[in-house]
């Protein structure tokens, strides 16, 4: 089975060339927005125990953090409305990401749990999987607009509503940052678990 | 999701893979025009790697970044909409005890003496040029209570009052047309912010701070309030004014923060 899999795999583009540079686009700027933001946090922190060590932030002061979380925004935005609409447009998003129901999610929430969900065929995602980047779709679009509401809390007075002020749109972004950063985790270790995964997202193939 | 069931020898992956990622290698490089590609991506990474390039403390960066930022101010003039009123809050929101904040600490504070204190108007303006404290608050007043947002993210309320800036502006004769207002103050800070903020409705001279004169820790005699820019955008201490089209930088702003600094 698994020989057969390969064999189509090599054959095969399973991540067009576009999703390939948008995610590897995405890791950068994520991974810079993450360590830039977490300088700016350490500034005031939200959660007083709760600092982050300077060797993994970027920026070196406030100031600096500060000029690249407001230059690296515009490759992470950029980047997104390019991997969203692509996604909508080619129809990529209905075909891999849907549908997601919770009979099946409960299914492999089970299957997972007794360590029988398999990753053979890389092409299809499980609903875990589906889920997983659903949610972090949603969250990375969260994280901009409560971005927004925190830099611009006057001039966008719709968004500074539906964050409730302010100071809540703070938390909103640090929240969904803490759900970004555990999502990257996440798919970190499952790469390491499935290094096919891995060529996959370079090779496309 | 779960571990994946290994059924092959580990190594595998790489080992089923190899032969395929070859025989696309070799294909690739049949062509002259992507061997000239790999041959520059390569020397360009050794490049890279001979100057020992770091990215926080690169030059060429920290150049792009300034000037990125300096985008980010324009894109922050287009943003601005005059109609847009920062949220007033109720008298039982007001932050006490209101913070202080400044590059320096509480016990450095300036004393301005009141009696001698000399508000200096220059640049582009053909009206009054020097104001005392008293011609001041003769001037029309209101007040405001609004959120005080720091660069840092805390934020907090507070209530302000004094003579609105666009009024003293217009009193003062200055070209409203002009491109910056420049600030200097007592305890040698500067700052600068546009003409656009200068003549906004909630940009206030302020003179008072929650109904008594302007406190010393707060920028007696004067400071200039503007709930629609970052804290280090509301000088305090004011002694000096200028109008003027050539940019005019800030202490803060020269070291690295945002220009517009708007909220």
């Amino acid at each position: 089975m698994a020989n057969n899999h390969e064999i189509a795999l090599s054959h095969t583009t399973i991540q067009p060339i576009w999703v390939r540079i948008t995610h590897w686009i995405n890791a950068l700027a994520v991974v810079l927005m993450v360590m830039s933001g977490w300088q700016v946090y350490d500034a005031s922190p939200i959660f007083p125990a709760l600092q982050f060590p300077p060797a993994i932030t970027l920026g070196g002061w406030l100031g600096g953090a500060l000029l690249w979380h407001f230059a690296v925004m515009w490759l992470l935005v950029a980047n997104f409305l390019v991997y969203v609409g692509l996604n909508l447009a080619s129809g990529r998003l209905r075909r891999k990401l849907l549908p997601l129901t919770f009979r099946s999610l409960f299914a492999d929430i089970v299957a997972a749990l007794r360590g029988r969900l398999t990753h053979g065929d890389l092409s299809v995602y499980n609903s875990i999987q589906k889920l997983a980047y659903l949610v972090v779709i949603v969250d990375i679009a969260l994280l901009v607009l409560s971005g927004l509401a925190v830099w611009k809390s006057v001039q966008f007075p719709l968004l500074r509503t539906l964050m409730d002020g302010y100071d809540n749109a703070r938390i909103v972004h640090f929240v969904c940052m803490s759900v970004l950063v555990a999502f990257f985790a996440v798919h970190v270790v499952m790469v390491a678990l499935v290094p096919r995964s891995l060529l996959l997202m370079i090779r496309g193939r | 999701m779960a571990i994946r069931k290994r059924n092959a020898q580990p190594g595998t992956t790489l080992a089923s893979h190899g032969d395929v990622i070859l025989k696309d290698a070799q294909r690739e490089l049949k062509d002259p025009a992507r061997r000239l590609l790999g041959k520059r991506i390569l020397s360009l990474g050794g490049l890279a790697l001979l100057s020992g390039c770091d990215l926080s403390t690169d030059k060429s960066v920290n150049t792009m970044l300034r000037k990125i930022s300096f985008f980010n101010d324009d894109v922050q003039a287009l943003l601005f909409d005059p109609k847009h009123m920062a949220p007033t809050y109720p008298e039982s929101m007001i932050t006490r005890p209101f913070p202080f904040n400044a590059f320096y600490d509480v016990d450095d504070v300036p004393e301005v003496d009141a009696a001698t204190y000399r508000l200096q108007v220059g640049g582009l303006a053909n009206g009054k040029r020097v104001w005392t404290l008293d011609e001041l608050h003769a001037l029309p007043q209101q007040d405001q209570i609004t959120r005080h947002i720091c660069i840092e993210g805390w934020s907090a309320i507070g209530r302000w009052g004094g003579v609105r800036f666009a009024d003293f502006l217009k009193r003062s004769g200055a070209d409203t047309t002009a491109r910056f207002v420049s600030l200097h103050c007592a305890d040698n800070y500067w700052t600068s912010i546009d003409m656009s903020t200068a003549l906004h409705a909630q940009t206030l001279l302020t003179l008072t701070y929650d109904g008594q004169v302007l406190p010393p820790k707060y920028g007696f005699p004067m400071k200039l309030r503007m709930p629609t820019k970052l804290g280090y955008k509301n000088p305090k201490h004011i002694v000096a004014i200028t109008v003027t089209n050539e940019y005019p930088g800030g202490y803060w702003e020269n070291q690295g923060y945002n220009w517009f600094g708007g909220s």
